[in-house]
């Protein structure tokens, strides 16, 4: 009887990167596990909470715990909905002590892809294959709020015919910030022009990342810039045999 | 009411309500290493001399003359009214002004000197620091106005950090009008960021510890 | 106020500029770097935890910690000046020149000063106040404001500094920094030696000893507090701390955090003028407690904690934005996070309402404050308080609808799988998100998907 997880694609590879996605599911159930995926899912809410509509935020943030109130354990491919999730939804509910219980009952269950992968499956090696130099880029949410800097790494450093290279600017803001990339277009170009800068001093033709968000920032700015880097999340590269 | 009452009213108003748990004061939290007296002033030397200065170790304090001999040629210096300087007859040398106790004198002294001669309260080894503090024997400008300044001190004021400097004098305010931690030369980046030395302090430092007192 | 876009245009167009601000901070980075590794200082987290801990302390026993250091000072001789505003502060300065018969002061570096325009306020009553900090001294020649809390004229070169001392002292064209900077020390020497008083700011207050802390590398603040007979110390009523003791922790996070020193090369610890038997200090000493605002930051008790600043400058130097825009594009003296969360305290969320949104929320800054001050939940709540403002007067309606939307849709299962193609949940976004011109005007687009992830999943499970 193999073990059920529930997944929580996220809009943005809902609605853009659904290949991620696809990945995803595939890695996991090469490791044997049983994907559900609960299909009255939409959004964590973040865009609106991280505008200041907190509001709607909050209503979103309620349907979620909806979705997923039976939900033991939820895969999350991206760290700034994970940390919005696991961390932020208690901010929303703050007044609220049922739905702050439920909130915080909820955090636990959020895993992150690469922490399941890691922490929660104990595998380093999922048998993959990818040939090429890459360089991995920490999103900010991942890094700071989740805490993730060795699993996704640990992860890339087993598929096989890979390279990994880091770049100096690996920390770095990519320049994506949601509205902030519209709002403050100009800035957010130029922080991403200093970390495609960063990633072609590696030589690497490909840039990793656990959000798909900021995976979007870097290869706009990549297509506009003509460079032939191409970006991945790291489930499609765990997912490539 | 007062400019005091009103701040002092708003500040009262504004605290009514607490920012989440209460908050107690924690107990100080003061880290001193283990190390011995040789330990110290190796230490010490090797960070003063990573900052730009030059630190000189003398056996006693009749071994200080000779040692400073070669820094006070054509130069002329002040030396501040500390015991421990009169001792390694420091202030009985010819190029060395000192004995001044009047204010203006000594500014006046201070601003024609080449060197700044003094001892130093304490010494902190973990960042090769003099410690200063103010008082008949100390006056603040002898280590500040002339554009080089010697401290002669004996190895025992030597503390291993800022910790046990106050652990050692929790209350500097009660001995002092000013305590004064120099560490390194007078530097300044302000400008593309390039380092220059002699801003407004001395640019030139030197130690010297003396082993025995 | 609208964001200054054009300004920010021109900040990021200029590659000289951007080479400046990318290196000193870049340098600045790794100078802390190298001090607050677990090599270099094992103890770095738990010394922020007693700092915050302290902090939060003292700002929630505020008063209490005003009147012991009012006491103190008092009992050394000194004498403490309760500012309500930066003319107050002003006033009580010009007033005292005058009775000493005082024409000339000489200032070291004091952000709080900045704040309050003391040195416009001063000049206007032909009161002149000198600049002693070489960063500060350049800039007032100069005519302009800091750049950056702790290097202050990052922005110039030395072909700048050559200009401008020529133009305003009148010396040949000079461009060897070691040069200008013996130009500045001799013309400011003189001004140390004659000023009848010396203003300086505060890093840090400590209650138990009456005591004002002045840190700084160059010895102007030494000099500006020991020649002159009278000196004043400005400081905000926040830079208060309990003891004397506490200031160890301090020290060691203060110059790692900034500059990557261990210790800056001067510490002063002043506590009123000198004692009767010491041969020089100043006669007299006074400190001006600066509210200014202060206590309006004080009654939220969620955005508190932004009185912690110590003024270490580490969240601007990690700050991405600020690392693109430069600190004139702020709209007041504090610029960065730290800037970008105090402002609206200070001047009203309705005063720059782009400021809170100017930030990624990326959290480096958070990561290296050294008195862990939550700015990215800062700015979230002032985002917050942003849109609440809007909503009552009425303004930024067409965001608020889309947003509205977007949780509508969300919401409503059926209704987003039924909106097919890209964007389908991002659509109410986009004319608010777009116009997509201003997206592209940086970045391609990004290809819409033949098929969600719904769909392929449902499709997958009809199989």
């Amino acid at each position: 009887m193999s073990t059920r997880v529930s997944l929580f694609v996220t809009c943005v590879i809902d609605q853009i990167f659904p290949q991620v996605g696809i990945a995803v599911t595939q890695v996991l159930e090469r490791l044997g596990y049983q994907v559900d995926f609960p299909p009255a899912q939409t959004c964590c809410g973040q865009p609106a909470f991280n505008t200041g509509y907190t509001e709607e935020a909050r209503k979103i943030a309620c349907y979620f715990l909806d979705v997923f109130r039976d939900s033991e354990i939820i895969i999350v491919p991206s760290g700034s909905c994970g940390s919005m999730i696991a961390h932020h939804f208690e901010d929303l509910f703050e007044h609220d002590p049922k739905l702050l219980t439920e909130a915080r009952s909820l955090a636990p269950r959020i895993w992150e892809f690469s922490r399941f992968l890691t922490e929660f499956a104990r595998v380093d090696d999922v048998g993959a294959r990818f040939d090429g130099i890459v360089t991995y880029h920490d999103s900010c949410h991942a890094l700071r709020e989740l805490r993730i800097r060795d699993a996704p790494r640990r992860l890339l450093s087993q598929v096989r015919g890979l390279t990994l290279r880091e770049m100096s600017a690996a920390e770095e803001c990519c320049g994506f910030g949601g509205t902030f990339s519209v709002k403050f277009a100009e800035v957010s170009g130029a922080m991403g022009r200093t970390k495609i800068d960063s990633i072609q001093k590696t030589g690497a033709s490909t840039v990793v990342s656990i959000d798909s968000s900021c995976l979007m920032q870097l290869q706009g700015v990549i297509d506009r810039a003509g460079l032939p880097i191409k970006t991945m999340h790291l489930a499609e590269v765990l997912a490539s045999q | 009411m007062t400019a005091r009452d009103q701040i002092l009213r708003d500040i009262r108003k504004a605290l009514k309500t607490p920012a989440g748990q209460p908050a107690p004061l924690p107990p100080p939290r003061l880290t001193i290493p283990q190390s011995d007296p040789d330990q110290l002033s190796d230490l010490f030397a090797q960070k003063f001399e990573a900052l730009g200065g030059k630190c000189l170790r003398v056996p006693n304090p009749s071994s200080v003359p000779p040692a400073i001999a070669d820094l006070l040629v054509q130069k002329s210096a002040i030396a501040s009214n500390s015991p421990f300087l009169r001792k390694c007859g420091v202030t009985g040398l010819p190029q060395v002004h000192s004995g001044f106790t009047d204010r203006e004198q000594l500014k006046d002294a201070c601003a024609a000197s080449d060197i700044g001669i003094t001892s130093a309260d304490y010494a902190l080894a973990a960042t090769g620091s003099f410690v200063m503090l103010s008082s008949p024997s100390e006056a603040r400008l002898v280590s500040l106005l002339p554009p080089a300044h010697i401290a002669i001190f004996p190895r025992s004021r030597l503390l291993a950090n800022l910790d046990q400097l106050f652990t050692a004098l929790p209350r500097p305010a009660d001995q002092t009008s000013s305590m004064v931690l120099i560490t390194g030369p007078s530097r300044t980046a302000d400008i593309e960021q390039i380092l220059v030395r002699g801003v407004h302090g001395p640019g030139e430092i030197y130690a010297v510890i003396v082993d025995e007192e | 106020m609208k964001a200054p876009d054009s300004a920010i245009h021109q900040a990021i167009d200029d590659p000289r500029l951007q080479l400046a601000i990318y290196t000193a901070t870049g340098r600045l980075i790794d100078h802390r770097a190298a001090v607050v590794s677990r090599e270099a200082l094992p103890d770095y987290q738990a010394l922020r935890d007693q700092a915050n801990a302290i902090k939060r302390h003292t700002i929630e026993n505020l008063d209490r910690y005003l009147e012991q250091l009012e006491s103190n000072v008092t009992a050394h001789g000194g004498h403490v000046v309760y500012c309500r505003t930066g003319a107050e502060a002003a006033d009580f300065v010009l007033d005292l020149a005058k009775k000493r018969g005082v024409h000339m002061l000489v200032k070291s570096k004091s952000m709080t000063s900045e704040e309050i325009d003391f040195n416009e306020r001063l000049e206007a009553h032909h009161l002149e106040a000198v600049e002693t900090d070489l960063g500060e001294y350049i800039l007032q020649l100069a005519h302009q404001r800091p750049y950056h809390i702790v290097a202050p004229a990052l922005h110039l070169t030395r072909y700048d500094v050559a200009e401008v001392f020529t133009k305003e002292l009148g010396v040949p064209n000079e461009v060897v920094i070691e040069k200008q900077t013996k130009t500045a020390r001799g013309v400011l020497r003189r001004k140390f030696l004659e000023a009848g008083i010396g203003v300086s700011g505060a890093n840090f207050l400590i209650a138990d000893s009456g005591a004002v802390v002045i840190v700084e590398n160059e010895g102007n603040a030494r000099l500006s507090t020991s020649a002159p007979k009278i000196h004043i110390a400005i400081a905000g009523i926040e830079k208060v701390i309990p003891r004397a003791k506490d200031l160890a922790v301090f020290l060691n996070l203060l110059g790692r955090s900034a500059t990557g020193q261990p210790l800056t090369v001067y510490t002063s610890f002043l506590s009123g003028p000198r004692r009767e038997t010491e041969i020089d200090g100043p006669d007299e000493f006074y400190l001006l407690l600066l509210d200014n605002g202060r206590s309006k930051l004080l009654a939220d008790p969620e955005k508190r904690q932004s009185l912690y600043c110590i003024r270490c400058g580490a969240c601007l130097n990690h700050c991405p934005v600020y690392r693109k825009i430069g600190g004139h594009n702020y709209p007041w003296v504090y610029s960065g996070p730290i800037g970008a969360i105090i402002t609206p305290q200070f001047h009203g969320v309705s005063s720059d309402t782009w400021l809170p949104f100017a930030s990624s929320l990326c959290g480096a800054c958070a990561e290296v404050c050294p008195v862990k001050i939550e700015i990215p939940k800062i700015l979230l709540k002032l985002r917050e308080e942003v849109t609440e403002v809007k909503r009552r007067e009425g303004s930024g309606g067409l965001e608020r609808f889309a947003f509205q939307l977007f949780a509508w849709i969300a919401t409503h299962p059926r209704l987003y799988l039924s909106l097919a193609g890209l964007g389908s949940l991002f659509f109410p976004l986009v004319p608010k998100i777009g116009p997509l011109k201003k997206w592209a005007s940086q970045r391609s687009l990004p290809e819409p998907a033949k098929q969600s992830f719904h769909e392929w999943f449902a499709q997958r499970r009809r199989s």
